[in-house]
């Protein structure tokens, strides 16, 4: 094949890619003008300046770092219980082989699928029952249980293949189930455990419906609450909106650019198995 | 032997209360109160299958699940058949001739989105799609094409096929990541087999490209699909369902009718359908599957 016939669809493809990546871009340009700047020459043009006042305005008047602090405790504590529970659910599914397993897979993987519509009602009474409603500690909990499904789907398959020699060695040299777990299991399974403790952090960051339902008061709501609500109510003016939209978009480019190789390798590792 | 193994089963238990707690008793509460007419304070009054009889009549539920087809179009068919594409000329063809590197960094490129939470994605989508001074009307200004100016958002004919393109942006990443790491496993041998014969690209693409990708195409889908009918949080910041109900789907009708119509059964009752189409979807998905990896 030519050189000639081969650049066309290179530059294609880059053209296609950069055309994903124009509306993060175009939102950076435009969140570093100034409102004049901005209703005198539109979104277009390129800044003439940095222009940071309306980031810092939109920063104050939403306690940014209040959101972030919240988005981070919800999704860090989740990543991790929720690897937690997928562990020890996995370890008797996995490698203990109990009875019916099938079945209890079976479950989790409905579990996992289940629309959260179906459970969001409840959920709210429920969490006013029991005086949790409002508090960041009703979504850990909801959101442990719900990402653990996923978890535990994964880890069984994965412990499945575990090789049971180290096991027999180990029980023979005179661990119980409790030692096996924590010394052998954790730490040989520890790549996979590395994927389910970034993704479980991801996509609790980036939940929408059950922390919209659950966290009404401005002290506990997270980024991506806050910036829907504030979105929704269709107040924000232009230089408002770009504000909002780079610091909503900034930290999912860090965890992108922190976690890619994590990302897409577990991806392919979920999808497959 | 037999007691050693099932004490295995002490593990499940932290487990088992939780889901208990979190998955199950919701779970039988919702469907026990669409049975019921209930407005969320007082008790439930059973009411059999009144709501349901109720949802066969209502326009609203009807257009609501059309507009879910349109959702698995724009985040399940349109993404899938894309990204087979994309993962190909990616992988057998700028991979091969450029470089397995720019292959990766013009992947990334694709996949960023799916990392963004849809909120923000629909804060980021609503300000470029906006009627005055939005950069898309902005765009087709400056380069003559002003007669060609919506208001892509608040048009009722034209809202739902914006926001179907805006979840293909959202969403191509995720097949796009599976297929290329699927023609991974791909055997490099066959492709080369295959272009010594003097097959095309096109040829590679559907005999060896698109059999060997067969169970990532039956997980893309099944996934994608699934996520589709469940579609909330881009409705909600890009047109709450609007302008009148054009783009209204099922999540975002139950949440509205849990919330701000507080009929409680009414909304339980929705939520119970589409959770029902969702599982169903589920097993027909995994069976679909399950043959593609024996065969």
């Amino acid at each position: 094949m030519t050189a000639l016939r081969r650049y066309p669809v290179l530059l294609a493809l880059c053209l296609a890619a950069l055309l994903m990546v124009v509306p993060f871009l175009i939102v950076t340009m435009n969140a570093v003008k100034s409102p004049a700047e901005y209703s005198q020459n539109g979104p277009l043009s390129l800044p003439h300046g940095l222009y940071l006042d309306g980031l810092r305005d939109f920063w104050q008047r939403v306690d940014y770092t209040r959101k972030l602090v919240n988005s981070t405790l919800i999704s860090g504590s989740v990543a991790v219980l929720a690897t937690g529970l997928s562990v020890l659910n996995a370890y008797a599914i996995g490698i203990g082989r109990i009875r019916g397993r099938t079945w209890v897979l079976a479950f989790f993987v409905l579990a996992n699928l289940l629309p959260q519509e179906s459970l969001v009602y409840p959920l709210y009474y429920l969490s006013k029952e029991a005086g949790l409603y409002d508090t960041r500690l009703s979504v850990i909990i909801v959101f442990t249980v719900i990402q653990s499904a996923f978890g535990t789907y994964l880890l069984s398959a994965v412990l499945g293949q575990f090789p049971r020699e180290i096991i027999e060695a180990a029980r023979i040299d005179g661990a119980n189930k409790w030692q096996i777990l924590v010394r052998i299991v954790v730490p040989v399974s520890r790549p996979t455990l590395g994927v389910l403790l970034v993704f479980f952090f991801v996509w609790t960051w980036n939940e929408f419906l059950l922390p919209l339902v659950m966290l009404i008061s401005n002290d506990n709501q997270t980024v991506s609450v806050a910036l829907g609500v504030l979105q929704g109510q269709r107040l924000m003016d232009a230089t408002m909106t770009n504000a909002a939209a780079l610091l909503g978009v900034l930290p999912a480019v860090v965890f992108f650019l922190v976690f890619q190789r994590t990302l897409t390798r577990g991806i392919a590792v979920g999808a497959v198995k | 032997m037999r007691v050693r193994r099932d004490s295995y089963a002490l593990f499940l238990l932290p487990g088992a209360v939780a889901f208990l707690a979190v998955v199950v008793v919701p779970f039988l509460m919702n469907t026990g109160v669409s049975f019921t007419d209930w407005q969320g304070v007082g008790g439930p009054h059973w009411s059999g299958l009144a709501n349901y009889r109720e949802l066969l009549h209502d326009t609203e539920f009807w257009a609501s699940f059309r507009h879910s087809l349109f959702m698995v179009l724009a985040m399940a068919v349109v993404p899938t058949a894309l990204g087979l594409l994309l993962a190909a000329a990616l992988f057998d063809y700028v991979g091969k001739h450029f470089g397995t590197r720019i292959a990766a960094v013009l992947r990334a490129c694709f996949y960023l989105p799916q990392v963004l939470p849809v909120a923000v994605a629909g804060i980021v989508w609503s300000w470029i799609l906006a009627p005055d001074n939005g950069s898309l009307n902005a765009l087709l200004k400056a380069v003559g094409l002003g007669s060609w100016q919506q208001d892509w958002l608040g048009d009722p004919d034209l809202a739902l096929y914006t926001v179907m393109g805006v979840l293909v942006w959202v969403q191509l990443g995720f097949p796009l990541v599976v297929f290329m790491a699927g023609l991974g496993r791909v055997d490099p041998q066959l492709y080369e087999a295959a272009e010594l014969d003097g097959a095309g690209w096109w040829r590679r693409f559907r005999h060896i490209t698109l059999p060997q990708l067969r169970p990532e195409v039956y997980v893309v889908l099944t996934w994608c699909t699934i996520a589709a009918l469940k579609v909330f949080g881009a409705v909600y910041v890009l047109t709450k369902g609007g302008p009148g109900g054009a783009t209204d789907v099922p999540s975002y009708f139950s949440f509205t009718t849990f919330f701000e119509k507080t009929q409680v059964g009414y909304g339980s009752a929705i939520s119970t359908v589409l959770t029902v189409v969702v599982l169903a979807l589920a097993v027909l998905g995994l069976r679909l599957q399950n043959r593609a990896e024996v065969v």
